[in-house]
């Protein structure tokens, strides 16, 4: 197997992968750089790829090779509602970030698959029958090289999902919005004192880590699993907020890591057939996405720090 | 209400009042859904006391829940989040499987070395977070989270490649190193109720004499109090951070070993969590991470969480509306801010 090979089967499937990372990412950080801690990201993706698969599975015949997308702005709305709860608790009721975040977890698996029994009289959903597929990109995959290994038997979502970072990077750093937002996360006295509504801040923040949390259940759902179960989001939630620590809150870092963590994920299944990664256990290729958190976070790989206001309450004429 | 309300009497009506929110919204979700809500709740009931087999059932599931609890509370008492108790405890399991599976001793020795085995491997998973938080100030919610997925997937690897041959499942552990008991299973209708019972309530009595009747506990309690406080008054903040994670990763390696040695007596390959850290969170956070009400919390989780797989059967509902209950009580605890406020007003109104 020649190394061109190699890199067409494993860069696709990393951007797969990455996709719904990159988008949770993006969600925690919205999220966290408002100082709202948000554990809640598997909850939400969660809903997300609960409510896409429903959309999917019920609107299939209406709206034929549409759905899939359609079935992404529905699990965007539904995930961005259920995470009131969590700016509720966590803003107003001034509920510790992390419980209310470990309440969303539960809440939403518990939910999710009481309507699904309730809806199909079973554990799990059936199949879609569209979900996102391979597709090559017109003209950029006539390219010599670059293109047979980055736009070929590739997804959309991939390129969404890099497109999404860098607008969410612009947001965060280019725009008035941005630095409200990070700056009620920093210092919500100082900003609250500028006039910025430190409480709409937040809410915001959580809202659009919903939305983005949602959308990534919902890609991953509709590109990886195909269906709803008990199973099918199982840690990419936290893996997501692992992306999030390990680029330093920063979206382009997130992106960066959510690609490397996809990296890992994608190899620890296609691995085996990989002439000389087949040599390598698969444990190693499991937990190296939560070892590389737990040592950036250490300072062996360059100091994470998180918005310093984050995890914490802002109560009015309090010092 | 004459009398304005003390805060001991508001800290055990709160979580009364959030566990009755939490029933009542789990109520209104049934109706919305078109379920018989009455139905649902005797089939709950019988499936946790309707029958003695039921009724060992849940003292079996309550034996995790407690350690589990105390694993959380324990740290919370030191103003630490151990979030990683599903780890803990899926590596106590694992060391205590190990153990039992590769030794053959007699009783008197083996038993004690398979649950010894359990405390040390929850402990030293714990000790990590521990150390990191006190010597390079990271925090512990998020490395014990990643700690999770690092026990789940290397405790699959060891079970598959390293104690077994490439199997899913271990064999049983040897006899002499079974918490089981034939006399405990034949009273309760060949349920599988195990001694573990007994060991958590030695765990619950445990932490309340080490918390409250020590030395070393009231240093823990100050560091959870006030860090600087407690530093001026000369108490190492960092060794007790440390040694508040490892105590209470041995009691989370200790409800593994309830599942690895009683409950199941083998260890599996997951494909996921099995939840119990997690419930240990909830049954912390209602217990108000005292051991007493750890004790009644992980009675109500476990009784709720046994109960539920009667619904399906009785009255058709599905159990996972139990997880949709817990979860609303962990939400409702969460928020018990707003119930102190709303109690307050409400005594307030009454001197008026």
């Amino acid at each position: 197997m020649s190394l061109m090979e190699i890199l067409m089967i494993v860069v696709p499937s990393t951007l797969l992968w990455a996709a719904p990372l990159v988008f949770t990412a993006l969600g925690g950080i919205f999220s966290e750089r408002s100082g709202v801690v948000n554990i809640g990201l598997e909850g939400l993706m969660v809903i997300g790829a609960f409510s896409a698969i429903v959309f999917n599975l019920t609107f299939v015949n209406t709206f034929g090779s549409l759905t899939p997308w359609l079935a992404l702005l529905v699990a965007m709305v539904a995930a961005a509602i259920f995470s009131i709860l969590h700016a509720v608790a966590s803003i107003t009721f001034r509920a510790d970030h992390t419980v209310s975040g470990v309440a969303i977890n539960l809440l939403a698996t518990g939910i999710t698959l009481f309507l699904v029994k309730l809806i199909y009289d079973k554990g799990e959903t059936g199949i879609i029958s569209k979900g996102f597929s391979k597709i090559d990109i017109p003209i950029l995959k006539d390219i010599p090289i670059i293109g047979k290994i980055f736009f070929q038997n590739t997804y959309w979502t991939s390129f969404l999902a890099i497109v999404v970072a860098i607008f969410a990077w612009y947001i965060v750093f280019k725009t008035p919005f941005g630095l409200r937002l990070r700056s009620v996360g920093e210092h919500p006295m100082a900003a609250d004192t500028m006039g910025i509504n430190v409480t709409k801040m937040r809410y915001l923040g959580v809202i659009i880590s919903g939305a983005l949390g949602g959308l990534g259940g919902a890609v991953y759902a509709q590109s990886i699993t195909s269906n709803f179960s008990h199973s099918t989001i199982s840690g990419q939630g936290f893996m997501a907020m692992a992306a999030m620590i390990f680029g330093k809150w920063h979206p382009l870092g997130a992106m960066g890591a959510a690609i490397f963590f996809g990296f890992a994920q994608s190899i620890s299944i296609i691995g085996s057939s990989l002439p000389f990664l087949k040599e390598i256990p698969n444990v190693y290729l499991l937990i190296a996405p939560y070892v590389l958190t737990i040592l950036a976070l250490t300072g062996f790989i360059g100091r994470a720090d998180a918005p310093k206001a984050s995890g914490t309450h802002y109560i009015k004429g309090s010092r | 209400m004459n009398i304005p309300m003390s805060n001991r009497f508001k800290s055990i009506i709160t979580p009364i009042i959030a566990v009755l929110l939490g029933i009542l919204v789990g109520t209104i979700i049934m109706l919305i859904s078109g379920y018989n809500p009455i139905a649902a709740y005797s089939a709950l009931w019988n499936g946790a006391f309707g029958e003695i087999y039921y009724f060992g059932e849940v003292i079996r599931q309550v034996t995790p829940y407690i350690l589990a609890g105390l694993a959380v509370a324990f740290a919370f008492r030191v103003g630490l989040f151990n979030i990683g108790v599903e780890g803990q405890f899926l590596i106590g399991w694992l060391a205590a499987v190990w153990v039992g599976v590769a030794f053959d001793l007699p009783r008197i020795i083996h038993l004690p070395l398979a649950i010894l085995a359990s405390i040390v491997a929850g402990a030293l998973w714990a000790f990590i977070p521990g150390l990191l938080k006190a010597r390079f100030r990271v925090h512990e919610v998020i490395v014990t989270i990643m700690m999770n997925y690092v026990a789940l997937h290397v405790s699959n690897y060891i079970i598959k490649n390293i104690i077994t041959d490439n199997k899913d499942k271990t064999d049983l552990v040897k006899n002499s190193a079974t918490l089981r008991s034939e006399w405990l299973q034949s009273l309760t209708d060949y349920s599988r109720l195990h001694w573990g019972i007994i060991i958590a309530i030695i765990g619950c009595i445990l932490m309340w004499f080490l918390l409250e009747r020590t030395t070393k506990g009231f240093e823990l309690r100050a560091v959870g109090f006030n860090q600087h406080a407690a530093h001026y008054a000369g108490m190492s903040v960092n060794k007790n951070i440390i040694l508040s994670m490892v105590i209470a990763g041995g009691f989370a390696g200790l409800a593994g070993a309830m599942e690895g040695l009683g409950t199941f007596g083998y260890d599996t390959v997951k494909g996921g969590f099995t939840g119990v850290g997690f419930d240990g969170i909830a049954v912390a956070l209602l217990g108000g991470n005292t051991s007493l009400g750890v004790f009644f919390s992980a009675i109500l989780f476990g009784a709720l969480k046994v109960g539920a797989l009667n619904m399906p059967l009785e009255a058709g509902v599905p159990n996972e509306l139990v997880d949709i209950i817990i979860a609303l009580i962990v939400f409702f605890v969460a928020s018990s801010y707003m119930i102190r406020v709303l109690l307050d007003r409400l005594s307030k109104k009454g001197v008026k």
